[in-house]
């Protein structure tokens, strides 16, 4: 078996997500160091704030400020935290109930090991330096004395939820990284086009050739496992002219986009059309890939000379 | 306490998985999948065309593919074109809109498939991606914090103990031993803390695999299958997402879903809970209140593999198999989604009496 092809595959998006007035508002209040609740009708305080009622799924809007203070309902102990977690040493999650709340909000503890958190403890927000209106406007959680000796308990001030400049929305970034391989028909596909051989497969059952192969036919659903080599000449069997240029892409506009039947292929793929101005690409143009030194795979196709396909040879497969 | 029951019977008539294995990097989806639908179907006779609907469950973020699960359809061969749909969702949720479909009387006969390929990815990274965005997701809490969580909510209400995880972690490692599809068997050691206090034992194997079932209405059921595994009752529930608002020992949407699915009507003989972790097997027990008469995860459940997406519909293809098998007259079979238990189905099956 060959050896199995793998690439690093990062998928990252910066997510722009519009708050409401409830998560506005708290967002909001954490960036000014208060932290806000939200009162149900029948007189629970959720903290985090939700714009429904878990419950009963009624409007909620009354706001409230809540201790930054409050006590440990479970946790657990991460020895190894992962990239984008909120502490880079070890700390416990922790679901903490903050004083004056009836739910508990999810978030890090700092502490020195398992042995020094239990269930019950108490614990104070720890304000990051710079907030900007999002959930990590509290860096963690910290171990709190509130005996006497400690400062006693926080007080909530009465906050009405109003502030200047609210935010109005967050940006979450999320990448994950990913490692591709492509499977049995891509990995020789991808094998094969590397020495600059197209070489795609036949399904048993209709005997269509299929380039790239993935492995399966799609109209029989049975797995394509004889290997033929198409090309490397083929025919445009339609195109689209592009007019807007396409981020990190260095190809001069417009530009011809064609689907292209290799000869002996049952399916078109696609290329760019070059050696040829834009406005002469027609239906039935005969063309042959035009590699660049070092590459895996053509960079466009151009014009072989050869006289024009008969419609006849490539309506099926338009 | 009655309730209504279906308008139709519907059984689950034939099973395939593959074999769950860490890696399937030599396989794309549609190639790890395909040989599960050859398999399910070959045990009905049934080809493609003679399906009434097909039903999917797959997630894109789990190898990172974009509509993956339309180049999955590869496999089916969806030609001429099928009447189809796919969620989003583990293949047991699937399998519930394919039940729906039968019961109008729109399909007698269906094919319902998930799989899923967690190599690719960061698995308890990508999970984090189904939390709330604007409060939870930002902190990224890897799916084993969030169920370890749980797990100290339990021991802190006397409802378990370490010593007491460990067993179920041995107990389904052993059942395992006699799935040949499992992908960890035998002794498995408890080993060091993920985070505590879940041990690598009381996780999950990350693995890649898929499952497929046919569903089938009616006379249809009994051409197709010697002793049709009856669908007496299935339904869903779902809790908030807030984690701080629910009780994490208890699983209220489990029990409401067995209720609705006529779970307490009778006693079951089998129960196939998808517990991912340990300790989420003691709030399942405690939610179906399954005593010790009950054979639980006699597949070694998701402890034993846990292809994501899948290993739902794998309960209810494990719990169909032993009624076909005439292993078991009466079974559960449970699915879970989202951090926590936080979404369950319940399904009975029923065999016709020996």
């Amino acid at each position: 078996m060959p050896e199995v092809l793998k690439a690093p595959l990062v998928v990252e998006f910066p997510f722009t997500r519009s708050l409401g007035p409830v998560q506005g508002a708290f967002l909001t209040g954490l960036r000014e160091r208060v932290v806000l609740g939200v009162r149900t009708s029948d007189g629970r305080t959720l903290v985090p704030p939700v714009e429904y009622d878990p419950v009963t799924a009624e409007e909620i809007r009354d706001l409230v400020e809540v201790a930054p203070t409050g006590t440990v309902t479970t946790w657990a102990w991460n020895h190894a935290p992962r990239r984008d977690q909120p502490l880079d040493t070890p700390f416990a999650w922790a679901l903490v109930r903050l004083d004056g709340a009836d739910t508990a909000l999810l978030h890090a503890l700092d502490a020195p090991g398992p042995d020094a958190v239990h269930t019950g403890m108490r614990v104070r927000v720890r304000w990051a330096e710079e907030r900007v209106g999002a959930i990590t406007d509290i860096a963690c959680f910290e171990p709190y004395d509130d005996s006497p000796n400690g400062g006693g308990p926080a007080e909530p001030a009465h906050h009405t939820g109003e502030f200047e400049d609210p935010v109005t929305g967050i940006v979450a970034p999320a990448r994950l990284d990913y490692t591709y391989s492509p499977g049995r028909a891509q990995t020789a596909y991808i094998n094969a086009l590397a020495d600059r051989r197209n070489v795609g497969e036949r399904c048993p059952s209709c005997r269509k050739v299929y380039v790239p192969p993935r492995g399966a036919c799609p109209t029989c659903g049975v797995a394509t496992l004889e290997q033929v080599e198409v090309g490397p000449r083929g025919t445009v069997t339609t195109f689209c002219i592009v007019n807007i240029k396409a981020k990190n892409l260095d190809i001069e506009v417009p530009y011809v986009y064609a689907h292209i039947a290799l000869d002996g292929a049952d399916l078109a793929l696609h290329g760019r059309i070059g050696g040829i101005p834009y406005d002469q690409v027609r239906m039935g143009l005969r063309v042959e890939p035009v590699w660049t030194e070092g590459a895996r795979y053509p960079d466009h196709y151009r014009p072989t000379g050869e006289p024009d396909a008969d419609y006849d040879t490539y309506k099926e497969l338009v | 306490m009655t309730r209504d029951l279906p308008v139709r019977d519907v059984a689950v008539v034939a099973f395939a998985q593959t074999d769950h294995r860490r890696t399937s990097e030599e396989l794309s989806e549609v190639e790890m999948l395909m040989p599960v639908l050859h398999a399910v179907l070959a045990q009905t006779g049934l080809k493609t065309a003679d399906i009434g609907f097909t039903c999917s469950g797959s997630s894109d973020y789990l190898a990172g593919r974009a509509f993956s699960f339309t180049l999955a359809l590869d496999g089916v061969g969806a030609w001429p074109p099928i009447s189809e749909s796919h969620v989003e969702m583990d293949g047991a949720w699937a399998l519930y809109e394919a039940w729906t479909k039968l019961l109008t009387g729109d399909a007698d006969t269906a094919l319902v498939y998930s799989y899923g390929k967690s190599s690719p990815g960061p698995l308890r990274d990508v999970l984090t991606r189904q939390l709330d965005p604007y409060y939870v997701a930002p902190l990224w809490p890897d799916s084993v914090a969030l169920a370890a969580l749980q797990a100290q909510a339990l021991i802190d209400a006397g409802d378990t103990d370490e010593p007491a995880l460990a067993t179920v972690a041995a107990r389904s490692r052993d059942d395992a031993t006699a799935n040949s599809h499992a992908q960890l068997r035998g002794s498995v050691p408890q080993g060091e803390y993920v985070v505590r206090p879940l041990r690598t034992g009381d996780c999950p194997p990350i693995g890649d695999g898929a499952a497929a079932v046919i569903l089938a209405a009616g006379e249809r059921a009994r051409e197709l299958c010697d002793r049709p595994a009856w669908i007496r009752g299935i339904d869903h529930r779902i809790e908030a997402h807030g984690l701080g608002v629910r009780d994490l020992t208890d699983s209220p949407s489990t029990r409401l879903a067995a209720e609705k699915a006529g779970a307490f009507e009778r006693p079951v003989d089998t129960a196939e809970l998808h517990a991912p972790f340990t300790s989420q097997e003691v709030v399942l027990r405690k939610a179906l209140k399954l005593d010790g008469s009950v054979r639980v995860n006699p597949s070694g459940g998701a402890l034993a593999a846990n292809p994501v997406m899948a290993a739902g519909l794998i309960r209810v293809g494990e719990a169909a198999a032993r009624i076909h098998r005439s292993e078991s007259d009466r079974a559960l079979a449970h699915a879970t989604s989202g951090p926590c238990l936080q979404q369950n189905l319940v399904a009975v099956l029923e065999g016709d009496p020996r």
